[in-house]
This record gives C-alpha cells, sequence and structure tokens, in this order.
C-alpha cells in the first residue's frame, strides 16, 4: 500500500511559488484600498442589513439583503417551473416530425444563443411580459390583495403583493430565456433514447403521441436530471440580469443598499457569499443525490 | 398443404436508402398459418423486407396487401394493421422503464383501451405461455437475453395479432439461450399462428417452415419447401449459402 500523504506534504515548490504570487496580489489589492483610497471597512452593519431591529415596533424584520435572497430563491424556484414546462415543449418541439414546428423551435433558441442575455431581458420585458401584464390587469388586482388583511398565505408564496407584477414579470421573462437551453438539454434527452424504443411502441400500434408521452419521455426525462439540475443552479446566477427590469431580487437589493449606505466592498462580498453558498449548497446536494440513485 | 387465403401479398416492391437499391422487385405471398422462414446474407434485404410489412419502412413502389389493408405511408390504417401484425427484435427492445407485465399491459390499454385488471389477466397467460410467469413484477434489466426475448414475445402476443414477424430474434442471444426462445416460438408456430421468420437457425427451419425464402442482394432467388430446399435448391448462390452455414 502506498504511503498516504497529507496535503501538506504533497506540496511542491511551485505550489508555494504560486501561493506567493497569490498573497502578494491580494495583499496589492488591500494594500490600494486601505492605503489609497482610505477605505473604512464597516463590516460590523452588514447583519443589520440581512436581519433589522425595528426600534418602534420592537421585533426583528428582514432587511433589503434577506428580502433580496428570499425573492431570488422565490423567482428561481418559479421561473425554473415555468421553463421545464416551456422547455419540454421546445425539445419535443425540435424532434418534431412537422418541419414547420422544428423550424419555429430553432429559430427561437437560434435567437436566444445570438443575443446577449441583457438584451434578451429587456425585449421580453417590454414586448411580451408588459404586455402580458397590462392585458391581464395584474397590477390593479395585486394591489386590491395588498389592501386586504390576513394576507400571509400571499406573502409567503409572492412576497410583497405591491410588487407582484414586477415578480411575476422577472419570472417570465428568466423563465423564456432559460426555456431555450432547457429545451436543447430535453432534445439531446429524446435524441439519446435508443430508435429501437420508438420502433417497438410504433409495433404495437401506439401513436406518436402515445409513443412519446409513455415511452420515449419517461425515459428521457430520466436521463436529463443532472443537466438539468446544472441549469436550474445557472438559473439561479442568471436571475441576478432581471435587477436591470428593477425585480427587487438579490442584486437589485445590492444596488439600493450600496447605493444608500456606500459600503461598497461589503455589500458586494455578502451578497456573492450568498449566491456562492446557495448554488454550491445546491451543486453539492445534487452530486449526492446523483451518486445514490447510480448506486442503485 | 392446403393453401388457405392470402394475408401478406408483397408485388413488385421496390425500395430505396438514398441510392442503395436495398429490395429489388419483390413478390411474396404470405398465407393464412403459414410459417415462413427468409433467410440470406447480411445486407440482402431480409429484414426490411419485413420491416415493410408492418410499416417501420416503406416501400417506394410497387403494391403491398396485408390483411386485406393496402399499405403506404400515408396509409391512415396504419395503426390497425400493426395491431394486426406483432414484431418481434433481435434486440428485444423492451420499455427498460417498465416492469415485465407493465411492457405487456401498455399496447392493450393505451391502444386498444382495455381495462387494467383483464389486460394484466391477458398479460400473465402469455407469460405462462412462455413459461416466465414468476417474472412478471422485475424490470427488463434484471433478465437474462433469453428471458427477455420471451418477454418481448408475449408483448406481441398480447396484442392478439395476427401475424407474427421475426427480425433474427435469436442473433443477440448468447448460445446456450438460443434454445429457450426457439422452443417457445415451436411453440407458437404449433398455435396456428402465421409466422414470418427472418434467421439463420436452420434447425428451427427445419422443424417449423413449411416454406424456405432465400434473399440475395435485395431480391429473392429462391421459395421453396425445405425439404427441396435443404437438400436440393435450385439456384447455385443458394447452395453455396447453405453449405457455408451449415458446414459447422
Amino acid at each position: 500500500m502506498p504511503p498516504v500523504h497529507s496535503f501538506v506534504q504533497r506540496l511542491k515548490w511551485p505550489d508555494y511559488l504560486i501561493a506567493a504570487v497569490l498573497i502578494g496580489f491580494f495583499g496589492y489589492i488591500w494594500y490600494a484600498i486601505e492605503g489609497t483610497l482610505n477605505y473604512k471597512w464597516r463590516w460590523e452593519l452588514i447583519p443589520g442589513y440581512i436581519v433589522g431591529w425595528h426600534t418602534g415596533r420592537e421585533e426583528y424584520f428582514a432587511n433589503l439583503l434577506l428580502q433580496g435572497l428570499t425573492a431570488t430563491i422565490r423567482i428561481s424556484i418559479y421561473a425554473s417551473i415555468l421553463a421545464l414546462i416551456l422547455g419540454t415543449i421546445l425539445g419535443v418541439a425540435r424532434c418534431s416530425a412537422n418541419l414547420t414546428v422544428r423550424m419555429l423551435a430553432r429559430t427561437y433558441l437560434e435567437f436566444l444563443r445570438n443575443i446577449p442575455p441583457v438584451v434578451v431581458v429587456f425585449i421580453f420585458f417590454f414586448f411580451l411580459s408588459q404586455q402580458l401584464i397590462d392585458a391581464l390587469d395584474l397590477a390593479r388586482w395585486s394591489r386590491g390583495i395588498a389592501r386586504q388583511d390576513d394576507i400571509w398565505l400571499w406573502e409567503l408564496f409572492f412576497g410583497d403583493m405591491r410588487r407582484f407584477p414586477s415578480l411575476i414579470s422577472g419570472v417570465i421573462v428568466l423563465a423564456l430565456f432559460e426555456s431555450a437551453f432547457v429545451g436543447e438539454i430535453v432534445r439531446a434527452g429524446i435524441q439519446s433514447v435508443p430508435k429501437g424504443q420508438r420502433e417497438a411502441a410504433r409495433s404495437i400500434g401506439m401513436s406518436r403521441t402515445q409513443e412519446l408521452r409513455y415511452i420515449v419521455l419517461p425515459q428521457a426525462m430520466k436521463k436529463v436530471v443532472p443537466p438539468m439540475a446544472n441549469q436550474f443552479i445557472t438559473l439561479i446566477k442568471d436571475s441576478s440580469i432581471i435587477s436591470l427590469i428593477s425585480v427587487q431580487e438579490l442584486t437589485y437589493k445590492t444596488v439600493e443598499l450600496v447605493a444608500s449606505s456606500r459600503m461598497i466592498f461589503e455589500a458586494w462580498i455578502t451578497t456573492a457569499a450568498f449566491y456562492f453558498i446557495v448554488c454550491f449548497g445546491l451543486s453539492r446536494l445534487f452530486a449526492r443525490f446523483e451518486k445514490r440513485s447510480d448506486q442503485r | 398443404m392446403t393453401q388457405t387465403a392470402p394475408i401478406i401479398e408483397a408485388t413488385n416492391l421496390d425500395k430505396f436508402y438514398g441510392d442503395f437499391h436495398a429490395l429489388k422487385d419483390v413478390n411474396l405471398t404470405v398465407h393464412q398459418g403459414q410459417k415462413m422462414v427468409i433467410c440470406g446474407p447480411s445486407g440482402s434485404g431480409k429484414s426490411t423486407l419485413i420491416r415493410c410489412f408492418n410499416g417501420l419502412e416503406w416501400h417506394n413502389s410497387g403494391k403491398l396487401v396485408i390483411d386485406g389493408i393496402e399499405v403506404h405511408e400515408h396509409a391512415k390504417e396504419i395503426r390497425e394493421l400493426r395491431q394486426e401484425v406483432g414484431m418481434v427484435f433481435q434486440q428485444f427492445n423492451l420499455f427498460p422503464h417498465l416492469t415485465v407485465l407493465e411492457n405487456l399491459t401498455i399496447g392493450p390499454m393505451k391502444v386498444r383501451r382495455i381495462g387494467q385488471q383483464e389486460a394484466e389477466e391477458t398479460a400473465r397467460k402469455y407469460l405462462d405461455r412462455v413459461h416466465i410467469p414468476e417474472q412478471a413484477n422485475k424490470y427488463p434489466s434484471q433478465l437474462s437475453g433469453g428471458q427477455q426475448q420471451r418477454v418481448a414475445i408475449a408483448r406481441s402476443l398480447c396484442m392478439e395479432t395476427r401475424i407474427m414477424l421475426f427480425d433474427e430474434p435469436t442473433s443477440a442471444l448468447d448460445p446456450e439461450m438460443i434454445n429457450e426462445v426457439l422452443d417457445v416460438m415451436v411453440e407458437l408456430a404449433n398455435t396456428g399462428m402465421t409466422m414470418v421468420v427472418v434467421t439463420h437457425e436452420m434447425g428451427f427451419a427445419r422443424k417449423v417452415a413449411d416454406t424456405m425464402v432465400f434473399m440475395e442482394d435485395g431480391r429473392i432467388v429462391e421459395t421453396s419447401p425445405p425439404d427441396q430446399f435443404f437438400t436440393n435448391p435450385s439456384s447455385e448462390r443458394c447452395r453455396i449459402f447453405l453449405d457455408q452455414i451449415l458446414e459447422h
């Protein structure tokens, strides 16, 4: 049995060199912030912006950063459900026997692939979600709910009801954006089902719809769980883009906090840590599920 | 053998894959209850021909009438046809996400709209028939190749088909499992089922077939009863082919 070396024992001289360069680099940035900018660190204020203390009402409340984080989580969950539905339709359309359907799906995908996300977000916002919200008169409907008493259930699911239309357009924009990539994952899953499966389904008289519903999709969906989990994490990260259309999620709230308190470095580092913890935590969690389902 | 009504009638069938001429002017009639074995070197069009018989491939010209339905790509009756014509594949093609029992009941329940209880009774009857009633609740991946192929045969039988097509059913099997599948096929033949079998198992052909067909290069070269086919084939190429596969 080969001897087991500890981490430190395995380090060679290039490792020390790299470490020295990195320490030097970060030390310089530290020096620049401390010395040149004369920046005053106020880390002690950050917890108050996560959970604040309301002196008048004598109770804790979720402040900017926590509000933003919960909004980000809500939006990510709703948007991924919607993206999964749209993406499945898109993926099925990409494999359709009908040329027009295939072309339409392909066009949508290429549109999203070749236009920067920020531009896509603005286009979806002004052309689609705003029109939809106006058409359904969601703004007035949600204000009506906000005026009622005892709306904790609404607020649990959607946060501040006065901001409901903005939340919905955020969800729609994000879902439309991600659906293209979900669609590609679904298409890959569908195509990974062997041709013999379709032939067997057809040979017992199934229609194309039955073949898809009972034979192809169940097998495809099982195969796409790992890439789909990754796409969910990507969606959480991408959700910061919708701060541009004034959806009050984590990034938007951080901008707000920086503008009012000028704690540029502390606020952004905290926000980065939030995103990292959520995304890294989820990816470890999914990896563990995957390992467990492999063992079965 | 007394002639029964024809159930498959192929007239001047031609089939192309791009430039490749896969079937050349094929004429073939299968009668009800007939057991036909088709053999020939690989690439000779045997599989293509029987895949045309249940609409997995389409002929480009000629006429194909099966059970009174004229088969072509846009035929509305193609799904009804497939319910009458069962197919057993070389690679079994069982549905891996369903149990054996579900593999057998999904067709009758979704396509024929039969109730679950009745479908399961039928399924168990045919699992009995292929000698694996105890495997009903397992998944296909838990079965041996021979067992999987027998489930595949039962799956076709559950649709109460009138014709069974076999596309090299034993070619993907380990040698020790070939006989259990062939035995089931012999028993099936004894029930009077119309069978068209693409195979190189000449022992099976001798035992079961009433007509032997030899194909080469997209053409039917020889059609004859087995005693004549094995002892005195009329074409030279068929003789050479038989010598090659019967030598050992």
